[in-house]
């Protein structure tokens, strides 16, 4: 079921706060943050988030087509496994 | 045998059954349709008069109803937007595995097709025993 509208998109209130103030400073240095569950919204186009999966911190840009989606969705939980020969290039990762 | 729609022939059944032959309109939109152009949903298709092929047409056009190659396309879109983002969901589409968090381990065969064996493959430098 989606969010009803009448409460408008969640953002994490001190994303939020970063998100501000990297805009009037006019940095592009990216924003460290765990909060996966923030909807995008048209403030944070053009800047880079470090979303924690868990592990890892994974840079995602923004762009005007990730608005409405959630942070987390770029930034995945899981590797995904495949079968497959032995060759030099798979054991290497 | 009329066409409606440039490419769409529908055919020796009732017209509100025969429109539903285009892509994008099932039961409910074919019957709004006629409606609109007030044909008589009984009549067969193959005894439409050319003037109510055209009120037919024009009903779907005004109707705002996306069909055929435009709602092809813009299912297309969608995918894309999808993929271009990188997002879980498009991730998901490329791979064709299920996109709303159903399980894989089992099941899912609508998407992911018929089952592929896989055989072992040895790694030709691990020592027998060990590995």
């Amino acid at each position: 079921m989606g969010r009803s509208l009448k409460k408008g998109p969640f953002v994490e209130p001190s994303l939020l706060d970063r998100i501000e103030k990297a805009r009037v400073a006019k940095t592009k240095t990216p924003i460290k943050t765990w909060s996966r569950r923030s909807t995008i919204t048209p403030e944070f186009v053009g800047l880079t988030f470090n979303v924690h999966n868990g592990k890892v911190f994974n840079p995602v840009f923004v762009t005007e087509n990730m608005v409405g989606h959630k942070l987390g969705e770029f930034s995945f939980t899981r590797t995904f496994k495949k079968h497959g020969a032995h060759t030099a290039k798979a054991e290497a990762k | 045998m009329p066409r409606i729609l440039g490419v769409d022939i529908p055919g020796e059944k009732r017209v509100d059954i025969s429109l539903r032959y285009i892509y994008g309109i099932g039961p409910v939109n074919a019957r709004e349709i006629l409606e609109r152009s007030g044909i008589d949903p009984s009549v067969r298709a193959k005894n439409l008069t050319e003037s109510q092929l055209s009120q037919i047409v024009n009903a779907i056009q005004d109707g705002k109803y996306v069909v055929e190659g435009d709602l092809r396309r813009e299912l297309g879109m969608n995918l894309k937007r999808l993929q271009g983002i990188k997002s879980y969901r498009g991730n998901r589409h490329i791979r064709s595995l299920p996109v709303r968090g159903q399980r894989t381990q089992t099941n899912a065969r609508s998407r992911k097709g018929p089952r592929k064996t896989v055989g072992v493959q040895r790694n030709p430098n691990a020592k027998t025993g060990i590995h």
